[in-house]
């Protein structure tokens, strides 16, 4: 049974990517940051005699091991900037700031971060700034809460330091959120739809005539196209399957519980489900199964014997 | 370097560039640009000898989110495939030594980014030092906008200079029917300044696909393949404070070792997403008003991120084929502010 239906209108929901980054820190990376905690500012010499603010593992000319470091000055002087008339999420300062490249006195290279001033034409290339300390300070980069402008002169003679802090830092936390709105595309909405209207409907490869369930939009064994809509099911056979033992986080299911590949009738491929409504042990292949609608009937919860006689093996080896 | 086979973009071919697609997947926004590089070259998926694609898993939010596009390609009987998390350019990049090795005749290239689903500003940047720069989460048009702001300190362009290149651009891109902006638009007020919202690029998705061929299989293919001369890529400190942001000397050392100084090009591709970024490959690259820049209008009318570099090198190739260029320059780029960059030199065979 073949049944064609207008493209309903694209399905979308909120998709969370959070993560907390936990990194450790290399030796210089680890004096750079805790004495930002103590309010000390550290770069590293090369052996071409420059000092990296900030402080780097590695000569990015040469690859050489650094590790000789220096303190510089908490002053410094802008070498390019931006105004950001409107601070994202996450930014340093939440009222219109500029990003600026530092660098400090005593450094030859740049450090970049916010320099907070009351509008752009504050901000100037060659601007005299200082640190402006964050008042609760970790050991990160955020000790820095930002630059301000700050008149003084620029003589700094970067003095030897012996990385010697009580309580070194020796690994941060980065926490990341990225916010998506997830589409998952025609093949999938329509499938998806039909599935609220308890039907179970994948799509026919022009070229092979495989049935895919759920589609995908494309045979991947042609690579063409799959357009033609077909409703399988709603009856299906088990394949194969394996008994969970381990019960997973967040998911409200005793333990063991039964998962399967169930081939309903029609589809050229197996799907993926939850068998319930008999004991575990008694599960098989060949087993005959319909869909357990969930309470809101968006899709099916598990499946259940149908109490049919056990499909015979030639009709699914094909399917495993 | 002097190549001993010869290879040549022989197909090209790309998605018409929107704002957003959230009616397709993946695998539906690039299996139409696939089908239209195979029906150029008449090739079909088992005759091609390799296939390399460039993506990334932070646009989609979903890890190894290439492997849903593979559907799209025929993946059967089993296919020599790899991929690259990053612009298609870097894929087109391996299938090029790949086919220089010998190893196969034929090789199919493919990326796509879907920026809508997410904040492109705010994906790109995960990219950065995860220990001084991400903790800050300064976004890609600031970190540009530091770039165009030491380029006007250093007197090489201004304002109105940038708003030319926006304007140049996105006039040419009328005639490239896959733009996503195209014609004359105002510069629109700052977003970071001196970047305004005319000097970024657009938010958008899309695809692109090349092929490519060795020796007689691609004069078969094609009647005028875009032969590549030359190709490298090469890539600068991540620390932005370490490095000069008015000039890319990794642009400039791709393009020597692609043999692009041997003789003058007569077109450019260049992958500048921001109207500033155009000042600094000019630069580096020593292109003067002699050659044609970025006739498709850019990364400025269209920039589906991961596919715009490769997209650079499909626009010159077809620029060649349809005999509008005997030889160009195509660069793409990678990373904050230049980072990394790829340049090509593409010839057309001598006519007469």
């Amino acid at each position: 049974m073949t049944a064609v239906t207008p493209p309903p209108e694209a399905l979308r929901a909120p998709l969370v990517v959070e993560f907390p980054f936990t990194r450790s820190l290399g030796p210089v990376q680890s004096a750079f940051l805790t004495g930002l905690r103590e309010r000390t500012v550290l770069g590293v010499r090369t052996e071409a005699g420059e000092v990296l603010v900030p402080p780097v593992e590695y000569d990015p000319a040469t690859a050489a091991e650094l590790r000789e470091l220096v303190e510089v000055a908490a002053t410094g002087t802008v070498t390019t900037w931006a105004w950001n008339p409107e601070p994202r999420p996450g930014q340093p300062l939440a009222t219109p700031f500029a990003w600026v490249l530092v660098r400090l006195d005593g450094a030859d290279t740049a450090l970049l971060h916010a320099l907070d001033a009351p509008g752009p034409e504050a901000v100037r290339t060659g601007l005299r700034v200082r640190i402006r300390w964050a008042a609760e300070r970790s050991g990160a980069i955020t000790d820095i809460a930002c630059f301000e402008p700050y008149e003084s002169t620029e003589a700094h003679e970067p003095a030897p330091h012996d990385r010697e802090f009580e309580n070194p830092v020796t690994g941060i936390v980065a926490p990341a959120r990225l916010d998506y709105t997830y589409s998952p595309g025609r093949a999938q909405t329509r499938y998806l739809h039909a599935l609220a209207e308890r039907r179970t409907v994948g799509e026919r490869c022009p070229s092979c005539a495989k049935v895919y369930v759920p589609p995908r939009g494309a045979c991947p064994t042609c690579g063409v196209a799959t357009t033609d809509q077909v409703e399988v099911g709603p009856r299906g056979t088990v394949t194969t399957f394996c008994i969970v033992n381990i019960k997973a986080k967040n998911l409200d299911i005793e333990v063991p519980y039964v998962y399967a590949h169930i081939a309903l009738d029609g589809a050229g491929l197996a799907l993926h489900g939850r068998i319930a409504g008999i004991p575990y042990d008694e599960v098989r292949m060949g087993l005959r199964v319909e869909p357990v609608w969930s309470e809101d009937g968006r899709y099916p919860d598990h499946y259940r014997p149908t109490g049919e006689p056990d499909a015979d093996y030639d009709t699914y080896k094909e399917l495993l | 370097m002097t190549t001993a086979r010869e290879v040549a973009i022989v197909a090209f071919a790309q998605s018409d560039h929107r704002r957003r697609t959230d009616d397709l997947s993946e695998v539906e926004m690039v299996m139409p640009v696939l089908h239209e590089v195979q029906r150029q070259t008449g090739l079909k998926a088992s005759d091609i000898g390799f296939t390399c694609s460039g993506s990334s898993d932070y646009l989609a939010g979903r890890a190894f989110s290439f492997t849903m596009a593979l559907d799209g390609v025929g993946a059967w009987p089993p296919i020599s495939e790899s991929h690259v998390e990053t612009d298609g350019a870097w894929a087109l990049y391996e299938a090029w030594v790949k086919l220089l090795t010998g190893e196969a005749d034929t090789a199919l290239v493919y990326s796509y980014g879907k920026s809508s689903p997410g904040s492109a500003r705010d994906v790109l940047t995960r990219q950065l030092d995860p220990y001084y720069l991400a903790p800050l989460w300064p976004d890609s048009v600031a970190l540009a906008a530091l770039q165009a702001q030491a380029l006007v300190d250093a007197g090489d362009t201004d304002e109105p200079a940038l708003a030319a290149i926006a304007a140049r651009s996105r006039e040419d891109a009328r005639t490239n029917p896959h733009a996503q902006l195209a014609g004359a638009r105002p510069q629109g007020g700052y977003a970071v300044q001196p970047l305004r919202t005319g000097d970024c690029p657009p938010i958008g998705d899309g695809a692109a696909a090349v092929i490519l061929a060795a020796g007689d299989r691609a004069r078969e293919l094609c009647a005028r393949p875009a032969w590549i001369r030359g190709m490298d890529h090469r890539i600068e400190a991540h620390s932005l404070g370490v490095r000069d942001l008015t000039d890319s000397p990794s642009t400039r050392l791709a393009a020597e070792r692609a043999g692009a100084f041997e003789r003058p090009v007569d077109t450019a591709e260049l992958h500048a997403p921001f109207t500033s970024q155009e000042v600094v490959l000019r630069k580096a690259l020593g292109l003067d008003d002699s050659v044609r820049i970025n006739p498709s209008g850019g990364a400025l009318a269209a920039n589906p991120v991961m596919a715009a570099g490769l997209i650079r090198l499909g626009e010159a190739a077809a620029r060649i084929h349809r005999g509008e260029s005997d030889r160009a320059l195509a660069h793409a780029t990678s990373g904050p502010c230049l980072q990394q960059n790829l340049v090509a030199v593409l010839e057309g065979e001598p006519r007469g």
